[in-house]
């Protein structure tokens, strides 16, 4: 079986789309080292659900204390890929 | 509608609603931001659980649902809790918190016991004791945006309104060590691979698949559904009670003040997230 392996670039670039489509923002504006707490103006209830979609996006778990302090979509995407 | 024009088959109180139609109850959480239980939620709870014995003649199931946006519930008042507990020595504010839990155990009890089909739509956030109200229903139905999480380890106590003993019972307890030691949050779909939800609908679906299961157990006799139900679904009464004792313990150490007074003075609007 032929297995997919996501690059981090991929998997940045998923991050940043779903993100702009779900808070409805530009996708040229959302850069990789962007904090998105401010670039996207969330609080952490919207953190959270931007964790959920993300976890449903990939199909992965991403613990709580694994994206906490992350601010990044940067940092984001690595702990995403540690994942896939 | 106002008080007054509230009847048994429709109420309408400060922190929930209940109806009754065609054989099934929907009791819906309207209480911003969260549905935070506090002694409000608690007082319209008794409310229901008052009315339920004749509602109950009327029904085959009952759906919990929450109106609110941010989810089922965000869980108990701290806020609420907090400022009781400095409002009075520590030794009247464990009896003022032993007789909470008393009576929020004696509704989660009943809603548990009760012979009707229970079902818990959930959406958004169900945290902690938003979590164990869910657990006291038969079926989880999950909105596939919905989260589970007990996070009482971070205030340094332990959920209180029945959770661990609820939570047990129905899944692993190596699920059960992971979701109480890390405090995590687990998705709709986790939820559903462990066993927690029975069915995970598409986001804003939860409330419309609940209706549509809680339809079909109205074609059931109510005399073998309920036996069914208490047959595989006994309550854990000597844990549930132990655990009242426990949170009473726990709650008296000066760390649990400090960490709810960390939680009031947040400036997050979800403070009680991770």
């Amino acid at each position: 079986m032929n297995v997919i392996v996501k690059t981090i670039e991929q998997t940045t670039e998923e991050i940043l789309t779903l993100a702009a489509t779900h808070f409805k923002v530009p996708r040229a504006g959302l850069q990789a080292s962007d904090d998105f707490y401010k670039k996207l103006g969330i609080d952490s209830l919207q953190a959270l659900e931007l964790l959920t979609r993300l976890e449903n996006h990939f199909g992965v778990e991403l613990p709580d204390y694994e994206v906490q302090g992350v601010s990044d979509f940067s940092t984001l995407a690595s702990r995403i890929q540690a994942r896939l | 509608m106002n008080e007054l024009t509230n009847t048994m088959d429709e109420y309408k109180g400060k922190s929930l609603s209940w109806s009754v139609a065609d054989g099934v109850i929907e009791l819906a959480l309207d209480r911003a931001p969260a549905n935070e239980i506090g002694l409000a939620m608690l007082e319209d709870l008794e409310r229901f659980i008052t009315m339920l014995p004749a509602l109950e003649l009327k029904a085959s199931a009952l759906i919990i649902y929450s109106k609110q946006k941010a989810g089922f519930s965000a869980g108990a008042d701290l806020r609420e809790l907090y400022a009781q507990a400095q409002k009075m020595e520590m030794a009247s504010a464990v009896k003022g918190v032993r007789d909470f839990l008393n009576r929020i155990h004696a509704v989660m009890n009943r809603l548990d016991t009760s012979p009707l089909t229970t079902i818990a739509a959930v959406h958004g956030v169900c945290f902690g004791g938003g979590f164990e109200l869910a657990l006291a229903c038969d079926l989880i139905v999950a909105d596939k945006m919905a989260r589970f999480c007990f996070p009482e380890l971070r205030l340094g106590i332990i959920p209180c309104f029945g959770g661990i003993p609820r939570l047990k019972r129905d899944i692993g307890n190596a699920v059960v060590r992971d979701l109480l030691l890390t405090g995590r949050s687990i998705n709709a779909t986790k939820a559903l691979a462990v066993g927690l939800a029975s069915q995970v609908a598409a986001e804003g679906e939860a409330l419309r698949v609940a209706r549509s299961t809680a339809a079909q157990t109205t074609k059931f006799d109510r005399t073998t559904a309920a036996a069914a139900k208490e047959f595989i679904k006994p309550l854990p009464a000597e844990e549930l009670r132990r655990e009242i004792e426990l949170f009473c313990e726990l709650f008296t150490r000066p760390a649990v003040m400090e960490a709810l007074l960390k939680f009031v003075e947040s400036t997050d609007a979800m403070p009680y997230l991770p």
